[in-house]
């Protein structure tokens, strides 16, 4: 080693960063890529307790979209992830925007609204659940206010579930959209704002006509981070309602959990899994795609 | 040669307790609810006054949706914890992977085949080996009343359904909570099961339940259960989804509600509220279901670790399982009866006695057939099948009719 | 808050009542936020007979802090009763490694990414950044064998392994970016001054790099610290994180379930997360400023 020559030397500090970044790779290839493979082999082999490896061709994908509950887990994330990335956009926004009229209290505010993303589902699930459950919660307390007919059993209701697990997720996220919007408006010239409101221009229109426009990149940030968070949204789901009532708040990813775990199906939670990150490459790849392309200008 | 040897060592370790102070068994469970923990804590004990440390590996929730997985993944990794609680045909499912030990020589030993009933062995055993040891029998077709309630309502118990209707509607007029129930998809199953036991009798549940014949699974019988269920629904109370079953006893017990239907580990609360049988509360066979019992048997799955130190204490864990005064201790409080038919009945009381006594009359009838709801009927893929149906109409997003159809498709798109 | 507060409002354009709505609005939606946590706090000092009758919105009216005495130290959680303070040892033995190695992975990931371009850099972090958005249940199984090979199954650095892993595709997007707007040229110029590879990350990147690193940290220290999948599945029993425990103690129940004992020992899980995000709260915001969110 204390003889290397000077060109030797050169080399290994050419070589050096790609080392340094060797290891990192290494370990996303075998534990994502290689992962996602050995999941893709699954999906096609007979598997049911453990992993076997037979194969069966395309017969848990048929099997998966045999299921109703399969559909209804589609159906729901449809209805549960669009509800969840606009709320969480509009209310984020809306907060943000309100936050950056040199408010007072900005430090004692931002805080509270940003909290709910440190804390797990594990965490609050309880304290939501109780919550929303009309023995006990909110229902409860405001008949005990002496409105005796008011009503809030959504959680009990399959029809209604599903939105109660959108409101406590949007509980959780919207405080974390706030915080990008905010960041994304604090890096807007101010001088340029200034010259808007000289010539006149009201505040709702600097807003929408200027401002808005703007965070465009904040804003597809937001999508994406939101949407990644509604396709693996899994524990909120299991500390609120479990899946229940009925199979009213299934969610691709417990639908895959408990193929794969519960019902000893793993072929077919394989194959979920699969048509799951095709969901989340969909997404994704172009996303990934056009943001790397552009920085090259 | 080298088995007989192991098990002889291990004998020889069980005569000589205090030697292996080291020796320790880790044990995956989801039993921690009250009355479970205070029963597993019956094992603990007798297992450290020979010189075994218990490391507790407890996973809670769902009936044991989340210790499946961890054991899955323990499994996965060659490191598979030492004894693991287990039921029916999950038991069958992991001795075909072939990861279990073979417990033969201790059975032996102990003359377990003669002791336990047969329709237990057809899950303590694979392929003719002893891969599990029994600690108990569960039933499942029981109904729990609130005696004060009852009393109220005229004293009678409920013979059929229809008598059942009629105290749900007394209860009703007490102003409480005629039914506690808990909506979970395997205590909406537990219920449905006990309806089908009760509409059609112990020939229907095997064909429909244990055979799923299709026609039976879609016809006028099955029809009549959906209803039953429709109606068992209209006496629930408001909040009744994802209720854990031990909170529903709790209504009962307290009063809040007059009755609920679950299996027996439900006296385990009641028992540990110091109330007492045919005082407090009373325990009756769900209507219409005297005479055939619906079981379900907590057994201990013994893993094979390749391990003669661990396989030691592994053996010492199943020897204590299967010790009759164990058996005792264990059920008493677990609120089942022992999985050992050699074990006297002083001990327990009215109910447990009860559930003996049926037990015992039930498998000299034949009409002792193994719960679906607790994966003693079918597969679990098969099982969950069956509980998507029976939970989604039980909440009402599908009619009886839908049900009626879904039903056998269901089942079979499962096998 | 009056003469300067109104200064200000009169500067800023909208008039009082204006100013009174935005507060009015900002504070409703602060109540909304706070009001679970509010709910887990009273709860947890009420004893149960006041939750059994009472309102959940209502203050305790005779605090007791013994739920938090028997959440800490005497809950049950299967068949012991020590409540969870060994599990919130597990999980710091699991947090600090796990986020120390992701960040500092991350930090140089990100400096190679930026700074020393290679042909296919492009390629490299694409395939990193989408490990992010996989779906966790799906390699449960294979990511158990591997800890099995490993001999590191159901131990807290098996799960620090995890965590690593997963976490990586994070950490290298946060400094990717941020170093992305760092002059090139001073790079250069030590290059010219014969500084080599690690000397450059430490004498000129790592020195302006705390608004990241604050960032990076407290988004790992959350996520791992919150994580229940990989915890119950890789490290249940003895080695199981606060997570875990927690879910274990909540299904403990007696037949009278404790809520104040559970709702005390979900505020203890949730305190190092909650005391991380309010007391580096203003410097989380400051990196996101600096370049977590490009815009």
């Amino acid at each position: 080693m204390a003889t290397t020559s000077p060109g030797a030397l050169r080399r290994l500090q050419d070589w050096l960063p790609r080392l340094v970044l060797a290891p990192s790779f290494a370990l996303v290839l075998v534990f994502v890529y290689g992962f996602i493979v050995w999941t893709a082999v699954l999906s096609m082999s007979t598997s049911r307790i453990l992993p076997v490896y037979k194969w069966a061709g395309f017969d848990a994908y048929e099997r998966l979209f045999a299921q109703p509950n399969w559909w209804m887990a589609l159906k729901n994330l449809a209805i549960f992830g669009s509800l969840y990335i606009i709320v969480c956009i509009a209310l984020g926004l809306f907060l943000a925007i309100l936050l950056d009229q040199r408010i007072r209290i900005e430090g004692v505010l931002r805080p509270i609204y940003l909290y709910p993303m440190a804390l797990s589902f594990v965490v609050t699930g309880t304290a939501w659940k109780w919550f929303l459950n009309p023995g006990m919660g909110f229902q409860n307390t405001v008949r005990g206010w002496g409105w005796e007919s008011f009503t809030f059993d959504w959680l009990v209701r399959p029809d209604m579930a599903i939105y109660t697990v959108a409101i406590a997720g949007i509980w959780q996220a919207s405080g974390f959209v706030m915080a990008m919007f905010l960041a994304g408006l604090r890096g807007i010239d101010s001088e340029m704002l200034k010259a808007a409101t000289v010539d006149g221009a009201s505040t709702f229109t600097i807003y929408r006509r200027i401002v808005i426009p703007l965070l465009r990149p904040a804003f597809l940030s937001a999508v994406i981070v939101l949407a990644h968070m509604a396709i693996k949204s899994y524990d909120l789901v299991i500390a609120l309602t479990g899946g229940g009532p009925g199979n009213a708040t299934e969610l691709p990813s417990t639908f895959m959990y408990s193929y794969t775990f519960t019902r000893s199906q793993m072929a077919v939670g394989s194959a979920s899994a699969m048509i799951m990150l095709m969901g989340i490459a969909a997404i994704m790849v172009p996303y990934l795609y056009s943001e790397l392309r552009e920085e090259k200008r | 040669m080298r088995k007989i040897l192991l098990a002889g060592t291990a004998i020889s370790l069980l005569a000589s307790a205090g030697a292996f102070a080291e020796e320790s068994v880790e044990v995956l469970h989801w039993w921690t609810a009250g009355g479970e923990a205070a029963a597993l804590n019956v094992l603990k004990d007798d297992l450290a006054s020979k010189d075994v440390a218990w490391r507790d590996m407890p996973v809670a929730g769902g009936s044991g949706v989340q210790a499946m997985t961890a054991l899955r993944a323990r499994v996965t990794a060659g490191d598979p914890p030492t004894a693991v609680q287990m039921l029916g045909f999950d038991i069958r499912d992991w001795a075909e992977m072939g990861v279990l030990g073979n417990l033969d020589d201790l059975a032996a030993e102990q003359g377990w085949a003669e002791v336990i009933p047969e329709a237990i062995q057809a899950f303590s055993k694979y392929d003719d080996q002893w891969i599990a040891a029994p600690v108990n029998v569960h039933s499942t077709n029981w109904l729990w009343i609130n005696k004060a309630a009852l009393d109220a309502a005229g004293g009678e118990t409920p013979e059929d359904m229809d008598g059942l209707f009629a105290m749900l509607d007394a209860f009703q007029e007490q102003g409480i909570t005629p039914l506690a129930h808990g909506g979970q998809p395997w205590q909406d199953g537990t219920l449905w099961e006990s309806v089908v036991l009760s509409r059609g009798g112990m020939d229907f549940y095997r064909q429909a339940v244990l055979e799923a014949d299709a026609e039976a699974l879609g016809g006028d019988t099955m029809r009549q259960v959906f209803d039953d269920m429709t109606k068992l629904r209209s006496y629930f109370d408001g909040s009744f989804s994802g209720r854990d079953w031990n909170l529903a006893s709790a209504m009962v017990i307290e009063g809040q509600a007059g009755a609920q239907q679950m299996g027996d580990w439900a006296k385990g609360e009641f028992l540990r509220a110091e109330q007492v049988p045919g005082e407090d509360f009373v325990c009756i066979r769900f209507p219409g279901t005297q005479g055939s019992i619906l079981f379900n048997s907590d057994q201990f799955v013994m893993f094979d670790l390749g391990d003669e130190e661990k396989r030691s204490a592994q053996l010492k864990m199943a020897a204590a399982v299967m010790d009759p005064s164990f058996q005792i201790a264990f059920n008493t409080v677990k609120g089942s009866v022992p999985a050992r038919t050699d074990v006297p009945d002083a001990d327990f009381d009215d109910c447990g006695k009860k559930g003996m006594a049926d037990l015992a009359e039930a498998a000299e009838a034949g009409t002792l057939a193994g719960s679906l709801a607790h994966g003693h009927g079918q597969p679990s893929s098969v099982k969950e099948a069956v509980f998507d149906v029976v939970t989604q109409h039980l909440n009402g997003q599908i009619s009886t009719d839908e049900a009626l159809t879904r039903l056998p498709q269901a089942v079979a798109a499962a096998q | 808050m009056s003469a300067r507060e109104m200064a200000i409002a009169t500067a800023a354009g909208p008039s009082r009542l204006n100013r009174v709505v935005i507060y009015g609005l900002l504070l409703i939606f602060a109540a909304m936020y706070l009001l679970p946590l509010f709910v887990m706090l009273t709860t947890s000092f009420k004893s149960l007979d006041e939750i059994r009758g009472g309102d959940i919105l209502a203050l305790p009216a005779d605090p007791t802090i013994q739920p938090w005495l028997r959440a800490w130290g005497s809950a049950c959680i299967g068949v012991t009763c020590d409540g969870i303070k060994g599990y919130f040892w597990n999980s710091i033995k699991m947090v600090v490694p796990a986020v120390l190695i992701s960040t500092a992975l991350g930090a140089l990931n990100g400096y190679v990414l930026t700074k020393w371009r290679f042909r296919g850099h492009k390629l490299v972090f694409g395939l990193m950044l989408f490990a992010c958005f996989i779906p966790f249940q799906s390699v449960l199984i294979p990511m158990a064998r591997v800890l099995g090979q490993l001999g590191l199954s159901n131990t807290t650095a098996g799960l620090v392994l995890v965590h690593v892993v997963y976490g990586i595709g994070f950490t290298t997007l946060f400094f990717r970016n941020y170093y992305e707007a760092f002059p090139t040229e001073l790079i250069h110029s030590a290059q010219m001054d014969g500084a080599g590879f690690f000397t450059i990350f430490r004498r000129i990147l790592l020195p302006s790099s705390a608004p990241i690193i604050v960032v990076c940290v407290i988004y790992q220290f959350t996520n791992i610290w919150n994580d229940f999948l990989f915890g119950v599945s890789f490290a249940s029993g003895e080695s199981a994180p606060m997570t875990v425990a927690l879910n274990n103690l909540v299904a403990s129940s007696t037949g009278v379930k404790e809520y104040n004992v559970d709702m005390a020992a979900a505020v203890i899980a949730a305190l190092p997360t909650l005391i991380v995000y309010v007391v580096a709260g203003r410097y989380f915001m400051r990196g996101l400023m600096a370049g977590a969110v490009k815009g």
